[in-house]
């Protein structure tokens, strides 16, 4: 369950910017979750209520935008999506698959008042 | 409070330190505000791992600038890995000044085992922390001194899952797998093998007595991770040691290389 430390680092990023930004209370967040990121969704919502929890964003609604993994074959020299590291290449079924993006763990935005 | 960070509370507990840690504040946020239907949006676009990220890279200046090869041993519990570590350290004592970080959520009995062997250690205990951050490291380097062109090992808590995440700082995280574990966990725990430079399996004495396929596991390390290294070998037989040893050295020769080359940079 790293996803409660990951949540207590997104709390760190929310304090922060309500001091810069001046707000009181944080409604949403935005996540941006790499497809290869080494998190579970399901367990990140269950960390988040927790984690925020009489702070400033108690109760606020985490929305987790889920971004694919990219990779091209070095086989057909395709560019393909894939779910995790160890998929193949969707387009020929080789296994030699560079990794390229979708490893991303952000906070992208958010809606305070 | 410690006076290092500023850090304070948290469930952490590291040996030689008298108080317990969480993480700290110091990051800031860049962005602009804008007004939006119900409450006001403001754009943030700053990395969850920022802040240990930012420890670990003043873990690595400092270990590049001591010389000291620094390894983040990670593996499922059971895999051997602390009979690995004191079999390593056995073979390595005369030859280089040694330490090691240890990691579990409970007991400092692992930190006993590596003192035994003439080996100074620090325990680090999570409390219900499911792995090692770079600033639990930072803190645990400054209690235990280690000598400049050394060689530092880092045995993390035992999980397959949660510490890939995390770097500390190290020069290459070393992924231990035993053949009384299934042949497909490189598929089963793609993350981990992933972010490892090196595999070790470990227990081969043992290959007679089970159905364990090696070039099978091979192959599914290599289809999560092209890159990655393996090394066949039994702590507690001696067969392949030698094989681990010569990497420990190149490697430890590279990182003395890294500190010169900075230096006259």
């Amino acid at each position: 369950m790293h996803e409660m430390s990951l949540c207590e680092s997104v709390l760190q990023i929310l304090e922060e910017s309500a001091h810069k930004q001046e707000f009181s209370s944080v409604k949403r967040v935005w996540l941006e979750i790499g497809m290869l990121s080494c998190v579970e969704p399901e367990a990140m919502r269950f960390s988040f209520d927790a984690v925020m929890k009489g702070t400033l964003a108690d109760g606020a609604k985490l929305e987790l935008l889920r971004v694919p993994g990219e990779a091209k074959c070095l086989a057909c020299l395709q560019n393909v999506e894939v779910q995790q590291y160890g998929d193949l290449c969707s387009a020929c079924g080789n296994s030699r698959l560079e990794i390229s993006g979708g490893d991303q763990l952000r906070v992208k935005e958010l809606e305070v008042v | 409070m410690c006076t290092t960070c500023g850090c304070g509370n948290g469930e952490t507990l590291i040996e030689g330190h008298m108080h317990d840690h969480a993480r700290d504040h110091h990051h800031h946020t860049h962005g602009h505000t804008h007004d939006h239907a119900s409450g006001r949006m403001v754009q943030v676009e700053q990395d969850i791992l920022a802040i240990n990220d930012r420890y670990a890279e003043s873990n690595r200046s400092y270990f590049v600038d001591n010389s000291i090869l620094t390894l983040n041993l990670v593996s499922s519990p059971g895999s051997g890995k602390t009979t690995l570590l004191t079999s390593t350290l056995s073979a390595l004592k005369d030859e280089f000044p040694l330490s090691v970080i240890e990691g579990d959520q409970q007991t400092s009995q692992d930190a006993e085992r590596i003192r035994a062997t003439g080996v100074k250690a620090v325990q680090i205990n999570t409390g219900k922390g499911c792995h090692l951050d770079a600033h639990m490291v930072g803190h645990a380097v400054q209690t235990l001194a280690p000598e400049e062109d050394s060689m530092l090992f880092i045995e993390n808590v035992g999980n397959l899952v949660c510490p890939a995440a995390f770097d500390l700082g190290e020069a290459h995280k070393v992924v231990i797998l035993s053949v009384t574990e299934g042949e497909d966990k490189p598929l089963k725990y793609p993350d981990m093998f992933h972010a490892a430079d090196l595999m070790l399996l470990n227990k081969t004495d043992l290959l007679p007595y089970l159905d364990f396929d090696v070039d099978l596991c091979i192959g599914y390390a290599r289809r999560v991770n092209p890159d990655i290294k393996v090394l066949q070998l039994s702590a507690t037989k001696g067969d392949g040691m030698d094989a681990w040893m010569s990497w420990l050295r190149d490697e430890h020769q590279l990182q003395s290389g890294q500190e010169t080359v900075v230096a006259q940079g």
